[in-house]
């Protein structure tokens, strides 16, 4: 029997408790608990207790992309920024497009042992967004996928779309789309159009190409009575139509990222390849919409897109280096300072935004529980004057595409717990 | 001096002023017999041209040969990408040569700004992506400047496909520099993105009827059109529908020149080629003795003798090519 006992930590910010934590699972709640000496304590005076991060949203890049980064790697990423579950996206060599890669995928997850890896499926074979891949048979697999992404690409053909969002109704399925009209922002669009894009020259990526494709997807979804999930909403006209189609009862949820929601467009402005991501950072005035709609509700999660990259796959010209940022191990600063401390979310807000529903989005069941006796303890204790300046060269990713290294925090993630067990603190960081 | 000309806004007035100056004299050495000045014997320039060009880089090829240096063309097809490697390894294998300066032109936006921030030589842009192309609108500057005299309160009209043009985004910083009104002309499909508030923020005018522009009704006077080559291959991209409509509404045709000509006479038609005779420029308008084509391509050397003169052989540049450090062990050690 393994046991944790937790001392003076604020729930939610709230009055300070001791929490034992025992085979895994929160035991007791209250002041002053006893315990047996021999069980570990963890003194938590002054920090906050919060459930354990879920990421919808992160690239792992194994198989195929062990110089990037590996499902380890990543995983102790993931948990030293406070996350207990992390979905991995399928774009991966090969595809995760069947039931064997995704239970590679968890199996190579479980192995490594510090965040729960739920490997997300691909909607169509080899991302190609033509024929479906074998999207039950990912579901009935030991990986049980249930959420399904063509993430890099957009499922852009209307009638697969469709398909797909019927076909994963029989198993209570979402898609999670990447909404970009490729006609409309092609491969090459790297810069949010406008003045920007124009004075640099470089290719635009309209907020159309995603409102447009949102929209679709939002009568889609109404029409075929599925749900549909909005990776990384990016822009104004974004945000407008989903919270249209949530005003309408369709079943649409949608994500932010951290960079979204802090970095503008005029990072660009030097080229630096750094900060190349897709969609591309936005101007100043979307940041302020889509903090607004976290902030209400209208987006109902944040998801990092942590991208790692190789640092030759980023020395190219900016056109033709890779896209995507690190993002796991800052997310919670970023939520922190971007919406807690600037009063547009509680910490019981944040929770609910980087826990709880993209939990239920996801549909983890051991992840995302409010902080109560018989939960699962995926916990994690963050210091909200944990004030701290990044350091690229500290990440545990294997990447160094890092846009917030030298960039200063006021919060910081103190210590994750996956089931009861450590998986990241500040000892081990040291 | 900057140490690097990336883009024409790292070049204020004065410092336009000077190389334009300089350019005049320049510009003397081509018409002596004996075509070579020792300004930069002994300094090694690398044009390094991952896009095709002829007249850029022969242009840069004469201006640094009559000027002693050590001038070596490396041309690069493709994107590096495909070949494996990085633009960052390209470049520092060749800086680590020693090289002074690298003159570069290439197919990406900004590719320049990111080679300078990876070398010690000087970096000098030819032309990136639909960004940039300095020594263009110097050479353009210079030019207009010879036949109108200063360019202070003159009015250019610049017409063609503007967003996919390097050309115009360096004209738009150095024409406002030089205290000239601008009025762009295009289809609002070649137009750059966010032009609107663009124009408003720097101070020049947009407009997409170009007979209204020149000589329409309280128009004000154009003393110069600068003509931007029309790619046939935007057809394709839906930019416009057919090479007969584009002309009709913004070529300069026989009849446009002459109603132009007739409004003044003393009006400069400049192209910085290649140009589609027949698409955004009538044979006659091209040969016309309005036309400063030739004295673009002539006035090219010189300017960019003075581009080169002032970055590495200036006050700034010569004392910076001295200070230089070599980066490589062998050298660390042997101090």
């Amino acid at each position: 029997m393994s046991a944790l006992l937790i001392t003076g930590a604020r729930p939610l910010g709230g009055d300070a408790v001791d929490v034992l934590v025992r085979d895994g699972v929160v035991a007791e709640i209250g002041s002053g608990l006893d315990a047996p000496s021999d069980v570990e304590r963890l003194a938590a005076d002054g920090l906050t207790l919060l459930p354990g991060f879920v990421d919808l949203h992160t690239h792992l890049r194994e198989p195929g992309r062990e110089d990037a980064e590996t499902i380890a790697t990543g995983s102790a990423a993931a948990a030293a920024g406070g996350f207990t579950a992390v979905l991995a996206m399928a774009n991966t060599s090969p595809v995760t497009d069947t039931a064997e890669a995704a239970e590679r995928v968890l199996d190579l997850g479980r192995a490594a042992g510090l965040v729960d890896v739920q490997p997300v499926g691909a909607v169509t074979k080899a991302l190609a967004g033509e024929e479906l891949a074998e999207l039950a048979l990912m579901h009935r697999s030991r990986a049980r996928v249930s959420v399904f992404s063509d993430d890099g690409r957009c499922v852009h053909d209307a009638r697969v779309m469709r398909r797909a969002l019927e076909y994963v109704r029989a198993f209570g399925g979402v898609v999670s789309q990447h909404s970009q009209d490729p006609t409309l922002a092609g491969s090459a669009a790297c810069c949010h159009e406008g003045e920007l894009s124009g004075r640099l020259g470089l290719p635009g990526w309209p907020a159309v190409a995603e409102s447009s494709i949102i929209a679709r997807d939002a009568q889609l979804a109404r029409h075929t009575g599925s749900r549909v999930h909005v990776a990384h909403v990016s822009t104004a006209e974004g945000v407008e139509v989903v919270r249209w189609a949530k005003s309408a009862g369709i079943h649409l949820t949608a994500e932010v990222t951290p960079h979204h929601l802090l970095l503008t467009q005029d990072r660009l402005s030097g080229y630096d390849p750094t900060f190349k991501v897709n969609p591309p950072l936005r101007p100043r005035e979307d940041v302020e919409v889509l903090r607004a709609a976290l902030a209400d509700g209208t987006i109902d999660a944040v998801a990092t897109d942590h991208a790692p990259h190789a640092r030759h796959d980023k020395e190219h010209a900016f056109v033709d280096a890779a896209f995507g940022m690190l993002g796991l191990e800052t997310a919670f600063a970023v939520v922190h300072d971007t919406m807690v401390r600037s009063g547009a979310l509680d910490l019981a807000g944040l929770a609910d935004r980087m826990s709880l529903a993209p939990a239920r989005i996801a549909g983890l069941s051991d992840h995302g529980r409010a902080i109560e006796v018989g939960a699962p303890a995926n916990l994690v204790l963050v210091d909200t004057d944990g004030g701290h300046t990044v350091d690229a060269a500290a990440s545990k990713s294997l990447s160094r595409n890092n846009p917030w290294h030298g960039m200063s925090f006021t919060g910081a993630v103190h210590t994750t717990i996956l089931r009861g067990r450590v998986t990241a603190s500040p000892e081990e960081s040291a | 001096m900057p140490r690097h000309l990336l883009s024409m806004s790292d070049l204020d007035a004065a410092a336009i002023r000077t190389i334009l100056d300089t350019a005049t004299q320049m510009h003397e050495v081509q018409h002596r017999e004996v075509k070579k000045i020792p300004t930069l014997r002994g300094r090694t320039i690398i044009n390094l041209f991952f896009e095709d060009s002829t007249r850029t880089r022969s242009s840069f090829e004469i201006a640094g040969k009559w000027m002693s240096a050590d001038t070596i063309n490396i041309t690069g097809k493709g994107s590096a990408t495909s070949k494996g490697e990085s633009l960052r390894d390209t470049v520092r294998t060749i800086d680590a040569m020693g090289v002074d300066a690298f003159v570069i032109r290439h197919g990406a936006s900004g590719a320049c700004h990111q080679v300078a921030g990876w070398v010690d030589a000087h970096v000098i842009n030819a032309g990136d992506g639909t960004h940039e192309h300095p020594t263009q609108a110097l050479l353009d500057a210079y030019t207009m400047e010879r036949r109108l005299g200063s360019l202070e309160g003159r009015h250019v009209a610049i017409v063609g496909d503007l967003t996919h043009s390097r050309v115009l985004r360096s004209n738009l910083i150095s024409l406002r520099r030089l205290g000239a009104a601008v009025t762009l002309v295009a289809p609002p499909t070649l137009m750059p993105s966010g032009i609107t508030s663009w124009a408003h923020r720097d101070g020049f005018t947009v407009g997409h009827d170009l007979d209204a522009v020149l000589g329409g009704e309280g128009a004000r006077p154009v003393d110069a059109l600068m003509m931007l080559r029309v790619q046939k291959e935007r057809m394709s991209g839906g930019y416009f529908p057919t090479a007969r409509e584009y002309t009709v509404g913004y070529g300069l045709t026989r009849d446009r020149l002459a109603r132009l000509t007739d409004l003044n006479p003393e009006i400069v038609i400049c192209h910085p080629g290649p140009m589609n005779r027949g698409l955004e420029i009538s044979a006659d308008a091209a040969d016309a003795a309005q036309s400063l084509v030739l004295d673009q391509v002539s006035a090219g050397v010189a300017v960019r003798m003075s581009v080169l003169y002032h970055l590495l052989a200036g006050a700034d540049g010569g004392a910076d090519a001295a200070a230089r450090v070599p980066r490589s062990a062998w050298a660390g050690s042997a101090a």
